[in-house]
């Protein structure tokens, strides 16, 4: 930590695990919001922390490690067009849930199925 | 440009020819021709179907992003006549009142993950994979929230498109590591460069669990019920076949190509989750009264027997595996046929309502029976040949006391198949479902079903044709 904060006051380049550190607090944080959010549209909120969270590992792997190819920043850029696409369908879904029972919160009208 | 690698693509652009057609005469058609929308529909995805057979085509093109060869092809195939099983039974649901409008949107998202189920199965790069998983997870949300009046429905598509992305938001997030660690995304360069290090594993283990989401196996099958249940009948049937056949090729060919050097890592995973899958899968199905929530736990500890053999490693298990899948895409396809021309006259689905079945759809009782037998592996139907092979395949490894622990979980399974039999046969009723008239397609699709439920386990030329193609696989690599 000490190394990162001296190389960032000196206006040097970031290192790489700086930006790990992000992403990983990214995903989890993600993972903690799509288990505990009652309303859904901050659990798609959570859902593209983590999907995020994997773009940023690609480009920053890619940036640092592998500058002579750009596999890694494609692979972000599809994804990122993907992520779209499911937001898309889910909030679809979401407006669908919304027209049958007016709420849209994680409750008793959607957990309606059980064992 | 070079256009020559397109020719190897040909399985996919025949379905995109058949796709583009539909639309459009689901676009330009007037109402009078759009009668006929659904013979076209099947005869051109029928003539799709024969096609794929003559495409024996092996190798890669676009720079290795796309490989194909003899067992990619079969499974391509196998899943043509599945989707083509499930088309047939579709009519009844589709000509009602409130579908009718939304006919076309049914066979071209339908068109559209299997189209997603191709890129997958021959991807030989991770780019196109995960294009492919979500081209094939994407329109199966769309279709499970299908019956826009129906709650269960729209709740079933949530829980099914929330479990999705986050499925591949974990798939992708290990795969970055992986990428990190070896600085390629194509499957044959990673295989030389893959090593035991601690973030290689670490990102396996989460591309794994992704997938093993897709495949509902135990740990991570928890939407699969409420997703089964509430979707309309057809799609179950897609879900639970098709989507999970080509999931478990996917996983297959990744981890055989990709991942063996870590064989010994995955092979201890994976035999714990299988036996965790078929205990739990058939200790739950016991307790189940929905019909269609019954066979969603039924096909959860079938998705078990499946990863069985896929994970033994030969040649015989993979032929095995793919044998697996055949046959129990008919089998399924009989069970579900009965209770969507049920469900279609009726609403009914719960297994009370099925009681002296017997005495007023015989026909229907007999097919469903002849499904249950086959899921349970009761000799004369393909069900027990298919089993068979699986064990074989498992013992040939020295799996004893996992093929033990499968063996007994078979006695479990057939308890809870012979429930619905009793249900139809013995169990008195004085108010039994009425007898129900299907319409003609119905009646043929489960004609289908049934004769290859029979005739599969019987002529063995099946399954010396599809074990000869199981070597292709290993090739690959």
């Amino acid at each position: 930590m000490g190394e990162l904060i001296t190389s960032f006051l000196s206006g040097g380049p970031i290192p790489m695990f700086a930006y790990l550190i992000v992403s990983t607090l990214m995903f989890f944080i993600g993972v903690y919001g799509f288990l505990s959010r009652k309303n859904m549209l901050m659990v798609l909120i959570s859902i593209e922390l983590m999907l995020n969270a994997a773009d940023i590992n690609f480009a920053v792997f890619n940036r640092y490690l592998y500058p002579e190819q750009h596999e890694g920043l494609f692979f972000a850029l599809f994804a990122i067009g993907i992520a779209a696409a499911e937001t898309a369908v889910a909030i679809a879904i979401i407006i669908n849930i919304y027209r049958n029972v007016k709420s849209i919160y994680i409750d008793e009208n959607i957990t309606e199925m059980k064992n | 440009m070079d256009l020559s690698n397109y020719l190897l693509l040909k399985p996919e652009l025949s379905l995109l020819a058949v796709f583009s057609l539909l639309m459009l005469y689901d676009l330009f058609a007037s109402d009078k021709a759009k009668k006929y929308y659904f013979p076209i529909a099947c005869t051109l995805f029928l003539v799709h179907t024969v096609v794929c057979f003559f495409f024996q085509d092996a190798g890669s093109s676009f720079a290795g992003m796309y490989v194909t060869g003899t067992a990619q092809i079969t499974i391509k195939c196998i899943l043509n006549i599945g989707v083509f099983i499930i088309f047939l039974q579709a009519n009844e649901w589709l000509s009602k009142p409130e579908s009718v409008l939304k006919r076309g949107e049914f066979f071209l998202l339908t068109l559209l993950t299997l189209m997603g189920m191709y890129l997958m199965i021959s991807s030989g790069n991770f780019l196109l994979f995960y294009i492919g998983l979500e081209t094939a997870s994407l329109p199966i949300a769309a279709l499970v929230a299908f019956d826009k009046f129906f709650h269960h429905s729209a709740e079933a598509g949530a829980k099914f498109i929330f479990n999705a992305i986050f499925s591949s938001a974990i798939t992708i997030f290990g795969l970055s590591f992986v990428y990190g660690a070896c600085g390629t995304l194509y499957y044959t360069d990673l295989t030389t460069s893959i090593s035991a290090s601690p973030l290689i594993i670490m990102g396996m283990i989460f591309l794994l669990s992704g997938l093993c989401f897709k495949i509902s196996l135990v740990p991570f099958h928890l939407w699969a019920a409420d997703t089964y249940q509430g979707a309309p009948t057809n799609v179950t049937l897609y879900l639970s076949t098709i989507s999970k056949g080509a999931a478990v090729f996917a996983l297959m060919v990744i981890l055989y190509t990709v991942f063996p050097i870590l064989a010994e890592i995955w092979k201890q995973m994976f035999w714990l989750l299988i036996l965790l899958t078929i205990t739990i899968g058939n200790l739950f199905a016991i307790r189940q009264k929905n019909m269609k929530r019954f066979l969603a736990f039924s096909s959860i500890s079938q998705a078990g027997y499946i990863m069985l053999s896929a994970f033994t490693g030969t040649a015989q298990g993979m032929g095995a595996t793919m044998y697996y899948i055949f046959v129990y895409i008919f089998s399924n396809a009989a069970a579900f046929g009965v209770i969507s021309a049920i469900e279609n006259k009726t609403g009914k689905v719960n297994m009370t309502d099925y009681n002296g079945l017997y005495k007023t759809n015989p026909k229907l009782s007999l097919a469903m029976m002849i499904a249950m037998f086959s899921l349970g592996g009761i000799p004369p139907t393909a069900g027990f040949f298919s089993k068979l092979f699986v064990f074989m395949a498992a013992m040939e490894q020295g799996q004893v006391v996992i093929v033990f622990l499968a063996l007994l979980n078979t006695v479990i399974s057939l308890y809870y198949y012979l429930l619905v039999v009793k249900a139809m046969f013995i169990t008195p009723n004085n108010t039994p479902i009425e007898t129900v008239q299907t319409d003609k397609y119905l009646k043929t699709s489960l004609v289908i079903s049934l004769a290859g439920i029979v005739v599969i386990g019987l002529i063995s030329c099946f399954y010396e044709y599809i074990s000869t193609t199981g070597f292709g696989i290993i090739k690959i690599g």
